[in-house]
């Protein structure tokens, strides 16, 4: 479980998070919700110590993470799995070097140990055989792919994925979706996953944080979300002509 | 002015960075052959090229500026020899390095940073500046000098070709004056001058690339930035260092 409490982030004058305050949990997809440019990949970011809150703190299992010294801070990263926003794969390195990076860091596994471990982890995310692809030569889907199979290659306790479906097809995000949630279960991880895909928040979300201006706003399930009358939210999940038809005929099936 | 003094105290803290909590010994070894292999090897043709025209020109300037007969033909090669190892190899072939290596050096840094390659490695629990930058440096240091040495015998060989090719003096008056009046401190000179060089290119570049902005055209400015001011950074530490040697 990672905890976030009263975090403040300001970049120059731009108040960019006030104090948020949260719980992602074990087990769970966790979803941050919100406009572009609410300050969700700088909170994602201040959790996983790329930005440093002015005020506030993270806990990893009710330790304090912004606290630690850089070794400390280490131990905890070695757990973090992060899919980014542009999948940020080393473009000089193959797929198989990509996924393999971390373990060569980090472990003292022997070449036959980590050639296994990869190949598993791009198994995983039905990439087997790609290994000696470099990143250019592979789709957007792909990409996203290896970059989630990267970040699983530590076996790691918390998953972050920055908006894992941003232009892709709506089936291959489907599809990276549902590798997401299925990955959370099977591995038991806390997984944290920023959207503003509402399909996704229909499909994969167990928790839902809308963060509205740098603000927590509301925080529940998918069929909350659905029928809550915050207006800001509504504003959001009904921005879509379509989403707006959907709860017409939701409406009136309910009367 | 401020904004300088603001540039410089950060890079001091970047080269800092770079040089604490290094990575494992085995990373380190790839990544550094890696480096001047990419650093390095990819600079020989350029470097090859410029040596033995510059070397050819400066033979035929000297020999066309030689009108007083009180000037032995061997001046030719005394004087080839001199600029090449004092300032043509070790100055002018590392401003043109700056242009090649800084530019590359800094758009790549710039492009994983702009990608988030670079948080990439952050979140992993990478010390970034020491896995990226310090290989990069460290190359550079090991493989600069050699580019040098390896342009002053094409710089000489050019001269060669120049006085043999138009007839303007022998083979023997030309190697003679190669040998006359030698020091081996001129060399060590230019070496500690490379090395100086070599190092304020790929840290100037490396620091422009780490702390590009997030935007389309902000690679190709840090790329810009590195070259001018690698350049600058050279000709002003060209000046204190030859104060220093020479005086
Ligand atoms: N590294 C940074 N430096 C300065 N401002 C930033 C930085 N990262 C994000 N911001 C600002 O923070 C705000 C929120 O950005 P972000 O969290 O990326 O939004 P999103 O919710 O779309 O992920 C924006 O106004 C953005 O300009
Ligand atoms: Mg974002």
């Amino acid at each position: 479980m990672i905890e976030v409490r009263g975090v403040n982030k300001t970049f120059a004058d731009n108040h960019v998070l006030h104090d948020i305050n949260t719980k992602f949990e074990k087990g769970k997809v966790n979803l941050i919700i919100g406009q572009s440019g609410s300050g969700k990949s700088v909170l994602a970011k201040c959790m996983v110590g790329l930005h440093r809150p002015e005020t506030g703190m993270i806990l990893y299992e009710g330790e304090n993470f912004t606290d630690m010294d850089h070794k400390e801070r280490v131990n905890i990263r070695k757990e973090i799995g992060m899919l980014f926003q542009g999948s940020a794969l080393f473009d000089s390195m193959t797929v198989e070097q990509n996924v393999m990076f971390p373990l060569t860091m980090f472990t003292t596994m022997t070449k036959k140990e980590k050639l296994d471990r990869v190949n598993f982890c791009l198994e995983r995310v039905n990439l087997d055989g790609k290994n000696d692809l470099y990143p250019a030569e592979c789709s957007g889907g792909m990409q996203k792919r290896i970059g989630i199979a990267r970040a699983i290659s530590m076996n790691p306790k918390y998953l972050f994925c920055d908006e894992p479906n941003s232009g892709l097809d709506p089936l291959t995000a489907i599809v990276i979706d549902n590798l997401i949630k299925e990955i959370t279960y099977e591995f038991d991880t806390t997984t944290i996953v920023i959207t503003h895909d509402m399909n996704s928040v229909i499909e994969i979300g167990d928790n839902i944080l809308f963060i509205h201006q740098g603000r927590n706003w509301w925080e529940g399930n998918s069929k909350g979300i659905l029928t809550t009358d915050n207006k800001e939210i509504s504003e959001f999940v009904y921005a879509s002509d379509f989403m707006k038809e959907i709860r017409t005929m939701m409406k009136e099936k309910r009367q | 002015m401020f904004q300088l003094i603001a540039n410089i105290g950060k890079y001091m803290s970047m080269i800092l960075a770079v040089f604490s909590k290094p990575e494992k010994g085995s990373v380190f070894r790839a990544r550094l052959f890696e480096e001047i292999d990419f650093i390095g090897i990819n600079s020989i043709i350029i470097v090859a090229l410029m040596s033995v025209f510059m070397g050819g020109v400066i033979a035929l300037q000297t020999a066309s500026n030689m009108d007083s007969p009180w000037l032995p033909e061997y001046t030719i090669g005394y004087i080839t020899r001199s600029s090449t190892i004092l300032e043509f190899s070790p100055t002018i072939i590392c401003l043109i390095l700056a242009g090649k290596v800084g530019s590359n050096v800094a758009s790549e840094i710039g492009t994983m940073k702009t990608t988030e390659q670079i948080d990439a490695l952050e979140i992993m629990g990478v010390n970034s500046l020491g896995y990226l930058v310090l290989p990069k440096i460290m190359g550079a240091v090991i493989f600069f000098p050699i580019l040098i040495v390896f342009s002053m015998g094409l710089s000489l060989v050019g001269g060669w070709l120049a006085v043999l090719l138009s007839g303007l003096a022998s083979t023997e008056t030309y190697v003679f004056g190669i040998r006359s009046f030698f020091e081996v401190g001129d060399i060590t000179y230019a070496l500690v001058k490379t090395v100086v060089f070599a190092f304020l290119i790929v840290s100037i570049a490396s620091y422009y690339g780490y702390y590009t902005k997030v935007g389309a055209v902000e690679v190709g400015k840090s790329a810009t930035k590195a070259v001018v001011s690698s350049s600058i950074a050279i000709l002003i530490s060209n000046f204190f260092l030859t104060q220093m040697f020479l005086l």
